[in-house]
């Protein structure tokens, strides 16, 4: 068999998810989409002691409005959460960015918190968390806490998660009215991890930005915001130029590590044409050339 | 509700597979695609690189593809499994998705066959009338080494007509308005 040997936990209720994640503490390991965490078992490159299953965890399926925000429980599905209402009207970035996860079958599985959990560099829901200003809700038996997306990624697969923890919701802030935003990615194939992408959200008074959220994916340890280029476009009435001059000032201090893929400067050009598209149909449709 | 088993234990559980339940207990790291093909004889489902990329592994589970191999089958407990032995209505007749395939020519080695052909009847569902560019995008999940795909998407666009026209002919009068 390919996985090495666990032990199955198969819980039903966000409580019970908890108790066992409690008394496992650093030997227990959530399975949720396992889109994942399954082909690293299959490789053995994780070997899990114990798997907490809460995938029958019916009470953390939702999506829906909370208190003005997307909340999305840890079971919502990627293909449910595309598809549904809520996220369509209020995260049009999440949904944009989710026709870039892989292939309908995984995302049938795969989970918007799980991925985010998992905090893989390459993949484009944390980006996503951060670019949006999403915030996360982590359970313990000792009770929840809230920590902002911006704070939860340490490093490749490393967050705030303690043991005993479960990320139970990720909610996020709807787009403000008439804001755009934007996702581009490149990679080899369609539904590939990205070589470098990009996560935009931009809101304008008149012609100028009020506001600017730019994030890469897939070229540094964990998402990156380009707080440099952020600032040289608020209160700009951003041109082509203007534009160029961001995604510079986005890629210069990135040093992507190399690999089959391409080079550390190769990846660089790619994400620098990744943040200038990007903010360009985000600009786009803040003027109103594609609204939702 | 809490339900556990540990490494050599097996975990009972019922599962629907192709219309006929069965009652199988299981060691908990065993893939879902292993299940269906050791332990049920389906071998319709090929396994290609059980790590979810490839796509040949695919099965309607609870009536939406997944890869199989990124399940292990204790998650299967209580679900409704269609495989491609499933789709034909009698072992004398084709499916039209399968009769697309065959008169297109989709196929060459076959080893992605079945999951194109699962990923088409859930194409089809959705979308009963594609253009190849949404075909190409729908069959994108599945990597074949053969064709170069080109058959595979005329056999899409096929298998979708066939799918329209024979849902004309069960209802004639909704065609119409």
């Amino acid at each position: 068999m390919k996985p090495a040997a666990f032990e199955y936990h198969r819980v039903g209720t966000t409580a019970e998810a908890v108790a066992v994640l409690d008394q496992l503490g650093e030997d227990g390991r959530v399975l949720a989409g396992g889109q994942s965490l399954v082909p690293l078992m299959n490789f053995r490159l994780a070997q899990p002691e114990h798997l907490v299953d809460i995938n029958g965890v019916g009470e953390l399926g939702y999506v829906r409005h909370d208190d003005g925000m997307l909340a999305l429980g840890a079971t919502a599905r990627q293909a449910h959460v595309a598809a549904a209402e809520p996220a369509r009207s209020d995260v049009p970035l999440l949904v944009e960015a989710l026709g870039f996860v892989a292939h309908p079958p995984i995302r049938h599985r795969g989970t918007v918190v799980g991925s985010i959990a998992h905090a893989d560099p390459a993949a484009e829901l944390p980006s996503v968390a951060v670019a949006c200003h999403a915030s996360l809700t982590l359970t313990s038996r000792a009770g929840s806490r809230d920590v902002a997306a911006e704070d939860f990624f340490l490093g490749p697969f490393e967050t705030l998660l303690a043991p005993g923890e479960l990320v139970t919701e990720v909610r996020f802030p709807p787009s403000a009215p008439g804001a755009g935003w934007a996702f581009v990615e490149f990679a080899r194939r369609h539904g590939d991890f990205a070589i470098a992408g990009a996560a935009v959200t931009l809101a304008l008074d008149g012609d100028r930005v009020a506001d600017a959220s730019i994030v890469l994916c897939a070229v540094g340890p964990r998402p990156l915001r380009a707080d440099r280029a952020e600032a040289l476009l608020l209160g700009q009435a951003p041109d082509a130029e203007l534009i160029a001059e961001a995604a510079e000032r986005a890629v210069a201090d990135l040093a992507p590590g190399a690999d089959i893929h391409g080079g550390t400067e190769y990846r660089i050009g790619v994400a620098r044409v990744q943040v200038r598209r990007a903010i360009t149909l985000a600009l786009e449709r803040a003027n109103g050339g594609d609204r939702r | 509700m809490t339900a556990s088993a540990s490494n050599a234990q097996t975990l009972p559980i019922t599962v629907t597979v192709n219309g006929r339940a069965y009652e199988l207990a299981l060691e908990p790291r065993k893939l879902l695609a292993d299940v269906l093909r050791q332990d049920l004889g389906l071998t319709g489902l090929n396994i290609g690189c059980a790590h979810g990329v490839c796509g040949s592994c695919t099965i309607l589970l609870d009536g939406e593809t997944v890869r199989s191999c990124t399940l292990f089958g204790v998650q299967a407990d209580g679900a409704e499994i269609t495989t491609i032995e499933g789709v034909a209505p009698s072992f004398e007749e084709l499916h039209p998705v399968q009769e697309a395939f065959w008169a297109q020519q989709g196929l060459q080695c076959g080893y992605c066959t079945p999951g194109m052909v699962l990923r088409t009847i859930e194409l089809l569902r959705e979308n009963p009338d594609p253009t190849r560019e949404q075909a190409r995008e729908a069959i994108a999940s599945n990597l074949c080494r053969c064709t170069g795909y080109q058959f595979i998407v005329d056999a899409v666009i096929d298998a979708a007509a066939r799918l329209r026209s024979a849902a004309q002919q069960e209802e004639p009068d909704e065609s119409r308005s």
